[in-house]
């Protein structure tokens, strides 16, 4: 009997694997995942003060630390406000002399729904969260997840009820970014270890600084476009470094979103009058 | 396996993955975290047996994938061994034993996550072998253990041992 639950088990997973997302095992997920959704929502309605008590009693050993840097961060901060400001508003005035056309922005032309995580990472090898919101809130499949504080991820399965989330720290995910302020680009992966990033393909003779912020790049090309728009925050340089046999530098991010305790998610879904050059399908990371 | 046990460890898997997926899931020591589903399935698969276990293992296993959309079947391949083997080990070590729960619970974390860890890499998804023992395996073992006894417990009184005339044991004589 156990031999042969083992053997249904094995064939389970060689049919997910070898079928479409439109595959009967797929569907019978996405069914069964509708029925459980409301119980695993009420669950996480359940959890959450305990998760937020347990999150603040944590934050407390940090919280003197990390107000002295960012006291500091803050007074940075208001000086690069003041001549971004500037720079955003001359950089207005140009592109309405030059009749400059632009791809999709982020987030003028995205709406966002705003969905609870309500269920983790089901293990250390997989980066994936599964969110309060579906195809009935108008989430489509590639559509980016960011919250306040920087890129989450993106749909990669979408039901009506809830769609799954990878985690940019996920082994599959790779998005192309740039360094802000350099010219200096590449593909953001999982690090060495979880919730770590590093920023790949950069050249050598490219210059990064430490603690540069790393954004998304957004590019277009004539048949592709990036499933992520430009301008998103990804993560902070942590460190730069580079070796004789090396190809590409070797540049460390420390994302900015805490992957850890994410409650809630912004899902980006495109407005229907947004430019897109490609369809979904087509498109790369 | 009476039916009424079956329809009580179904109910109650169910229950343990909803809990594990909306709850447990959140709490982490190092990248750790405690599995409230194999702590269950090892207390009820040391008091039923192994059938009995490795059907309860199937079941959460099935659960677990469909509450999480994970790869359908992987979880339950590892939870049907897992509850087997539990089984088996109650039946042998369960009288001979002072804390069987404690060590099937231990036994079974580092069982379930080497395996998980072999099936994901067969898959193409690996982590580094240091964060696995020292970040996942270690604070999971230590968390299910802790778990072990209180779960353990509550096992008990939903599974009540069968009489030792019933598991054919001569009673002892005085």
């Amino acid at each position: 009997m156990a031999a042969v639950l083992v053997l249904i088990s094995l064939g389970l997973i060689t049919v997910y694997f070898r079928e479409s997302h439109e595959g009967p095992l797929h569907t019978a997920q996405r069914l069964g995942v509708s029925v459980l959704m409301p119980l695993e929502v009420a669950g996480e309605r359940v959890a959450r003060p305990f998760r937020d008590g347990w999150g603040y009693v944590a934050d407390l050993f940090d919280a003197k630390s990390e107000n002295a840097d960012l006291r500091e961060q803050v007074d940075d901060l208001r000086h690069r406000v003041i001549q971004q400001e500037t720079a955003a508003e001359e950089n207005g005035r140009l592109k309405e002399l030059l009749a400059y056309v632009e791809g999709p922005t982020f987030p003028d032309d995205y709406d966002a729904v705003t969905a609870s995580v309500i269920a983790r990472p089901p293990s250390p090898f997989r980066q994936e969260i599964v969110v309060a919101a579906g195809s009935g809130d108008g989430v489509g499949m590639n559509d980016p997840v960011v919250t306040d504080d920087g890129l989450v991820g993106l749909v990669i399965d979408v039901w009506k009820g809830g769609s799954k989330v990878r985690l940019i720290t996920d082994q599959e995910s790779a998005v192309s970014a740039v360094v802000s302020g350099s010219q200096a680009a590449g593909v953001v992966r999982q690090g060495a270890t979880q919730n770590s990033l590093v920023l790949d393909r950069v050249g050598k003779d490219e210059l990064v600084n430490e603690n540069a912020l790393v954004i998304t790049a957004g590019w277009q090309t004539l048949k592709f476009e990036s499933l992520y728009p430009r301008g998103i925050q990804i993560g902070s340089v942590k460190s730069v470094g580079q070796q004789d046999v090396d190809l590409y530098k070797r540049i460390q991010l420390a994302p900015l979103v805490d992957f850890d305790s994410l409650a809630s998610v912004i899902v980006l879904v495109s407005k229907p009058g947004a430019s897109k050059t490609a369809t979904a399908k087509s498109r790369k990371p | 396996m009476t039916g009424i046990d079956a329809v009580k460890a179904g109910a109650v898997l169910l229950l343990a993955a909803l809990v594990q997926v909306s709850i447990a899931g959140w709490i982490e020591v190092g990248e750790g975290r405690p599995d409230v589903v194999l702590v269950l399935l090892v207390s009820i698969a040391l008091l039923r047996g192994p059938l009995f276990g490795a059907v309860a293992g199937f079941w959460a296993g099935l659960v677990l994938d469909v509450a999480a959309v994970d790869t359908f079947g992987l979880t339950s391949l590892l939870l049907t061994v897992a509850g087997y083997w539990a089984g088996r080990f109650g039946d042998v070590t369960t009288r001979s034993s002072a804390h069987p729960p404690l060590i099937a619970a231990a036994l079974a974390t580092v069982g379930v996550a080497c395996g998980s860890a072999v099936l994901h890499f067969m898959l193409g998804e690996s982590i580094a072998g240091g964060e696995f023992f020292v970040g996942v395996l270690l604070p999971g073992v230590a968390l299910n253990m802790l778990l072990a006894y209180p779960l353990y417990g509550l096992t008990r009184r939903l599974f009540p041992p069968p009489a030792r005339a019933a598991r054919g044991e001569v009673s002892p004589v005085v």
